[in-house]
């Protein structure tokens, strides 16, 4: 049986790890390939690694990073951040990214994920999704969830799926960095209308978040950073205890 | 050890080399008959679209090369499925190392997702007690990485299966031809003992 998927996130700046709550105040959290490969031996699915450098010299030093992960590490991962034209798809593949995620590029110009799709297939792209709730429903943010758009959650991700998204990686901006439990009802939804795996990304705090993310959300994997990169909940651990719950995990 | 990987215009064969090269082996990508048939090991491996890779393997004469090799070739996801008769994907007619046909899945329920996608366990087949050369020290259960949406239904080659859907052929033997749907490459431990117990052949 397909497992589900639990997925560290590393945010990297200037070829360092760091983590925001709540998309500010950075922290530091160590060497980018180090703890990589550290999450993979101790049982992490896939990695996912977020450029959040702005200048020009620090993107060349995330491409070099991720030659690095792909020469050192064994499992498969994802790289986004400031991916916005087939070219910079092309040169994150080449330096052995499995998969890339997009997010705002897709936004402002969604028939990159039909070339992408049609470039490199569908399995290769992850359609990143902000979304904040208030009273008029679930709405899609741009820049890091800095800039609302006109989009809905649930039919911008229906669209991405359309166009041939492989994967749909959603963030709540209401859950993130607060560590009380993923989005489960917006989870459940997409996993209902959506035909690619969901990944359910922010509020991880506890292990029971996850196992609730999965039975609750039908999540097809759960995505998070903090609490991995502090050491609040060790991977083996936590999938000793899904396990435990009945949950099927890669062990 | 010679160990060659064969060229061809399929995507994702970089993360074949760098495994290998965390083993200690130092591969040679090629497309040269000549190194091909020279070489103690070759491995075949690749994501990408059965029409237009066996395109490329018809103009560059290594069907025949690849049919002809005597020494263990390990065929990887659409390796695995160039290596059989025919593929739906494309309607291709392809190598014919395995007398059976690659199929699309077809989805039964909402959570049948495709491409069947992730870390999925396998089930060895044993013969008189023994696993395939391939699965030498393999535990039932342990999980390997799949990319695909194309599968090889089960048939007399299979050496493992996996269910998703439906059972179908996770990886085949039949002589020195070996292959499997999975990616050993991206399969953390379990993926580099099945990598070595191939070189080990």
């Amino acid at each position: 049986m397909l497992a589900k998927r639990i997925i560290p996130c590393l945010d990297v700046k200037n070829g360092q790890t760091v983590k925001g709550t709540n998309f500010v105040n950075l922290r530091q959290a160590g060497d980018p390939v180090e703890l990589g490969r550290t999450y993979s031996e101790q049982g992490a699915d896939e990695l996912v690694f977020l450029d959040i450098t702005a200048s020009h010299e620090g993107r060349k030093t995330f491409a070099d990073m991720v030659e690095r992960v792909a020469a050192e590490i064994s499992i498969p991962f994802t790289v986004g951040g400031g991916i916005s034209e087939l070219s910079d798809v092309e040169a994150m593949l080449s330096a052995g990214a499995d998969k890339v995620s997009i997010n705002s590029a897709a936004l402002r110009r969604p028939e990159l994920i039909d070339e992408i799709a049609q470039h490199f297939g569908s399995q290769v792209c992850v359609v990143a999704i902000d979304a904040r709730m208030d009273d008029q429903g679930w709405t899609c943010y741009l820049n890091g969830g800095r800039i609302p758009t006109e989009r809905g959650l649930f039919e911008w991700a229906r669209e991405a799926n359309d166009r041939g998204a492989g994967e749909i990686l959603f963030t709540s901006m209401n859950h993130d960095g607060v560590k009380t439990g993923f989005a489960n009802d917006a989870l459940s939804r997409l996993a209902e209308e959506l035909s690619i795996p969901v990944i359910a990304s922010g509020g991880a705090g506890e292990m029971v978040h996850f196992r609730d993310a999965f039975t609750i959300g039908h999540a097809d994997a759960a995505l998070a950073a903090s609490v991995f990169h502090f050491g609040e909940i060790s991977i083996p651990d936590l999938k000793l205890y899904l396990k435990k719950e009945g949950i099927n995990v890669r062990m | 050890m010679k160990v060659a990987v064969v060229k061809y215009n399929a995507g994702n064969i970089y993360s074949v080399i760098h495994a290998l090269q965390r083993m200690g082996v130092e591969p040679v990508l090629t497309d040269d008959p000549e190194e091909l048939m020279r070489a103690d090991k070759v491995l075949f491996p690749g994501q990408g679209e059965a029409s237009n890779a066996m395109q490329y393997l018809w103009q560059h004469r290594l069907d025949e090369v690849i049919c002809n090799l005597k020494q263990p070739i390990l065929g990887i996801c659409i390796g695995q499925q160039l290596m059989c008769r025919h593929s739906e994907e494309g309607n291709t007619r392809c190598l014919g190392i395995f007398d059976t046909k690659v199929l699309r899945f077809q989805p039964h329920r909402h959570e049948d997702k495709v491409p069947h996608m992730g870390w999925n366990d396998l089930k060895v087949r044993k013969e008189e007690n023994d696993p395939d050369m391939l699965f030498k020290g393999f535990q039932n259960g342990e999980f390997v990485y799949f990319v695909h949406s194309f599968y090889v239904p089960l048939c007399p080659w299979t050496v493992a299966e996996t269910n998703y859907i439906q059972p179908f052929s996770a990886a085949l033997h039949k002589d020195n031809f070996y292959a499997t749907q999975f990616h050993p490459e991206k399969s953390g431990s379990v993926g580099e003992r099945i990598l070595s117990n191939f070189l080990a052949l």
